[in-house]
């Protein structure tokens, strides 16, 4: 029986078990490859998304699991800490591989959506889970630092 | 370290003998180089079988379009190291081009056309250098000339900034698009006039930016791993779970019912199972059933094979070791001689991006996708797996996701095992994927090793005798083994002994090793800076000035520069909180010098890192951003092998088999990074593996000023 997912704010029906784990259902089934794998295991957060807005390693979930929440990829993640998170990540050249990035990325946006202005130990609990085996982690913080910067609304 | 022709190690790498070449393609100018020399080493067999590049005759390096795109051919192999960035600096700043209308493309693999592709040894700056500035510098050149002619005037007179040509005089200016019809029938000097670095307007400056954030920031670049085409089908390999095991026997029948398995059979390395989806592949192989034959896997525990290295080291054995350094007599120690060891474990890649490849075998000709590391290495490789012609298999070089030298081992393990997968397919494509157990279990590891050495110090307190003892796997089949003693066999250090008393031991061990972002300096740095420290505190004297008059003793000059930068901006001497300490070393590595002072305190018996302050010489700094992000990188990676990196066995079967038992480098271990870069205007050298070596002895010496114990091996140990 066809399963409906609402991914990227469209409605995918997929054929795939309900045991499938989402990662899988996204790059195979949709082509949405942005989102990767890394370990499997909910151990590398390369495949993090996010299931209405909470941050989600999508290989250790299973597409039943979702029910009718909105799932968001990179390729989806829009919204004006998303596109501060973006500008920052270019404007600091954070990237080596880049194999990690989308990752990195919708850990960050989900942060500056419940933390808005956060502190480094903000930023080492909510990005902790989030290898970088190119060891890309200070520019990322910085830019973090500077998408919170830049997303605050004056008062 | 800046010969041109500095190829991948292992390899004899001939110079190419060039000839540059222009043509107009398609409304496109092309510059590029022509070899002269069919039968130049090994290229008539490399490209037999293949077509020139599509463009032209030649290997097209520059292409510039009618609206004035310029596109930067990189051959070299972007594995996050940021070399395309600097690769298309050092053409744009020859030709003037406009920095922002300059894009980077990666060659595919072709002999004749690029040479011998492949990174390694950081030599992609080097090699590169030469070849890529009078490319550039050639068609800066031809448009001068069309300009020249155009408009009547002394080609002298003519300048050109940012893509424009023009000649201020007159007041006339012209673009490259306006110029290139003209521009491609001009001929290219051979030998064109190159700048000097006082004239560079992009080099050294952070205009030089890399290309691919904004793709690497919303997931749409593609990497291997992305790869779709239609019809396409996965697979994995279940491999033995001890190297050097084979199949006995094997059932696939249950892998069969898995829906969505297409195929399953054995190929040399384990069985395949081919399927639709991913998640079909791996719930297929793990229905497989087989049943392994040990008798000749190796079987020995980590424990085991460090028993017998010590063993080794110690003369235990019928190993006969090769002298790698010797002076005077080779005398046994000194009876005061003061004495080290140090144990290293194996160390995985574990690049982000898993091993895989996408594959199609169609008659004699194959078609490969893939984050090469060497392409020209593993377009070799899948001929030989399709018993076919190297110029029949065309790579599709595509960003890896991280290497560190996995992807660059010359029996192209996961290349191969594509290719034989994709015979059985009957031309359909084949993505292979490793799991990251698969990659973590799957060897090609930097190997463990086991140093022994014994220092005599003069009256003047300097080393008067030098003994080393190591015992470390080689790295290639033939060819020695001086990778494992690189950066020790050569230590400035050496400079004031009258005997000198080095053996090196290759044990034959079952386990695959292969180089490992910085191969023997990985394991050498750490040897000679912790005992350089121990030595410097043995005679009461400063670890810096210890270093430095050995430095000026033997007329190391670049380590003396880079040594005093680093005093003054790393703090040295200066005070420090209560728990704190700073501990240096300074490492040159395919010719780069870095040093580096980290500031440490303990933590249950583990030490943490807040800051590091890190100088480089690397010649003239081509893209300073990089140089900073590959420091910043390097010192992440060494910080990672040093604080939790280690591969062991257990019978035979590796320990580690993901990232919970397996852990890397986090956010929150990482100290923050500051780089100094040495102004200089000698040709550039490498700068992806130099930043790696010196962080483990900093932190070490660091370790030693607050507990006062030496380290006697890696990862630090807890408690
Ligand atoms: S692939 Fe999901 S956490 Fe690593
Ligand atoms: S950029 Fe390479 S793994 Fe993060």
């Amino acid at each position: 029986m066809p399963i409906e997912l609402k991914v990227n704010g469209r409605i995918a029906r997929v054929d795939d078990d309900g045991d499938t784990p989402l990662l899988w259902v996204l790059r195979d089934t949709l082509g949405l490859t942005g989102t990767k794998y890394g370990c499997g295991i909910a151990q590398c957060g390369a495949c993090t998304v996010h299931i209405d807005g909470q941050p989600v390693r999508s290989c250790a979930f299973p597409i039943d699991a979702v029910g009718a929440s909105a799932i968001t990829t990179i390729e989806g993640a829009v919204g004006p800490e998303a596109d501060a998170i973006r500008a920052a990540w270019v404007a600091r050249d954070v990237p080596q591989c880049g194999f990690c990035q989308s990752g990195q990325i919708m850990s960050a946006i989900a942060l500056l959506r419940t933390a808005p202005q956060p502190t480094d130990a903000d930023i080492d609990r909510a990005m902790g889970g989030n290898l970088c085996r190119c060891a890309t982690y200070n520019r990322i913080r910085a830019a973090i630092h500077d998408a919170a910067r830049a997303t605050a609304t004056p008062t | 370290m800046t010969d041109q022709a500095n190829g991948p190690r292992g390899f004899a790498m001939t110079r190419r003998r060039l000839i540059l070449g222009g043509s107009l393609a398609g409304g496109a100018m092309i510059v590029g180089y022509a070899a002269t020399h069919p039968a130049e080493i090994g290229g008539a067999i490399l490209s037999g079988g293949g077509k020139d590049p599509p463009e032209s005759a030649f290997g097209a390096f520059i292409r510039i379009d009618p609206d004035g795109q310029v596109t930067i051919v990189n051959r070299q192999q972007e594995l996050g190291q940021g070399i395309h960035a600097g690769i298309a600096a050092i053409v744009a700043e020859e030709l003037d081009a406009d920095w922002a209308r300059v894009r980077v493309i990666d060659a595919r693999s072709n002999f004749r056309a690029y040479g011998l592709q492949g990174s390694a040894g950081s030599n992609s700056i080097a090699s590169n250098w030469d070849l890529m500035r009078a490319a550039g510098a050639a068609a800066r050149s031809m448009f001068v000339d069309a300009a020249a002619l155009r408009w009547q005037v002394p080609r002298r007179l003519i300048e050109v900034r940012d893509g424009i040509v023009f000649h201020a005089a007159s007041n006339r200016q012209a673009t490259f698009g306006e110029l290139l019809a003209d521009a491609a029938r001009q001929t290219p000097p051979q030998t064109p006039r190159l700048k000097t670095p006082d004239a560079y307007r992009l080099i050294g400056t952070d205009r030089v930016r890399r290309k691919d954030s904004l793709p690497k920031s919303t997931g749409a670049q593609r990497y291997a791993q992305d790869v779709r085409h239609p019809g396409m089908l996965i697979a994995m390999v279940a491999h033995s779970p001890r190297f050097g095991g084979r199949i006995a026997r094997y059932d696939v029948s249950d892998a069969w019912r898995v829906k969505g398995v297409v195929d399953a059979f054995a190929i040399e390395t384990g069985v395949a199972v081919v399927a639709e989806t991913t998640i079909a592949a791996r719930r297929g192989r793990e229905a497989l059933r087989i049943e392994w034959d040990d008798r000749a896997a190796e079987k020995r525990s980590s424990a085991d094979l460090q028993r017998q290295y010590h063993d080794i080291a110690e003369g235990r054995s019928d190993l006969s070791p090769e002298d790698f350094a010797m002076r005077g007599e080779g005398a046994a120690p000194a009876a005061d001689a003061i004495e080290f060891a140090f144990d290293f474990p194996y160390l995985a890649h574990a690049p982000m991006e898993t091993l895989d490849c996408v594959a199609q075998v169609n008659g004699w000709n194959v078609k490969l996708t893939s984050g090469s590391h060497l392409p020209i290495v593993d377009q070799v490789q899948a001929a030989r797996a399709a018993l076919t012609l190297p110029g029949k298999v065309d790579v599709e070089v595509v960003p890896a996701g991280g290497s560190f030298g996995r992807r660059g081992i010359l029996p192209a393990d996961y290349i191969v095992e594509a290719v034989r997968i994709a015979r059985r397919t009957r031309g359909r494509p084949v993505k292979l994927i490793w799991t990251r157990e698969d990659d973590l279990t799957g060897g090609y590891y930097r190997p463990m090793s086991h140093h022994r050495v014994a220092v005599a110090l003069g009256a003047d307190g300097l080393p008067d005798q030098w003994c080393f003892r190591s015992v470390c796997q080689a790295l290639l089949p033939v060819g020695g083994n001086a990778q494992a003693v690189e950066g020790m066999a050569d230590s400035p250090y050496l400079s004031t002994a009258r005997t000198i008393d080095g053996k090196l031991y290759t044990p034959d061990i079952g386990v695959p090793v292969s180089f490992w972002r910085s191969v023997g300096h990985s394991h050498s740095a750490m040897v000679m800076e912790h005992v350089i420290d121990q030595l410097a505190r043995r005679v009461g004297r400063d670890p810096a000035a210890y270093r430095r008059q050995l430095y000026v003793r033997a007329g190391a000059t670049r380590r003396i520069e880079v040594l005093d930068t680093l005093c003054e901006k790393g703090g040295w001497g200066r005070p420090i909180e209560a728990g704190w300490a700073r501990g240096m070393a300074v490492h040159e590595a395919f010719g780069t010098t870095v040093g580096q002072i980290a500031e440490v305190r303990m933590d249950g018996g583990r030490p943490v890192v807040r800051r590091v302050v890190a100088v480089v010489d690397c010649g003239i700094a081509v893209a300073p951003d990089q140089i900073r992000a590959q420091m910043e990188g390097g010192i992440g990676f060494g910080l990672s092998a040093a604080l939790h990196g280690k591969i062991t066995l257990r019978d035979g079967i590796v320990e580690q088999t993901n990232f919970d038992t397996h852990p890397i480098l986090r956010m929150s271990e990482m100290p923050a990074v500051e780089t100094h870069i040495l102004p200089r205007t000698t040709p550039p050298t490498g700068m992806g593996e130099p930043g790696v070596p010196p962080i483990a002895p900093a932190v070490a010496n660091a370790a030693l000023v607050l507990t006062g114990r030496a380290t006697r091996g890696l990862p630090f140990a807890v408690g």
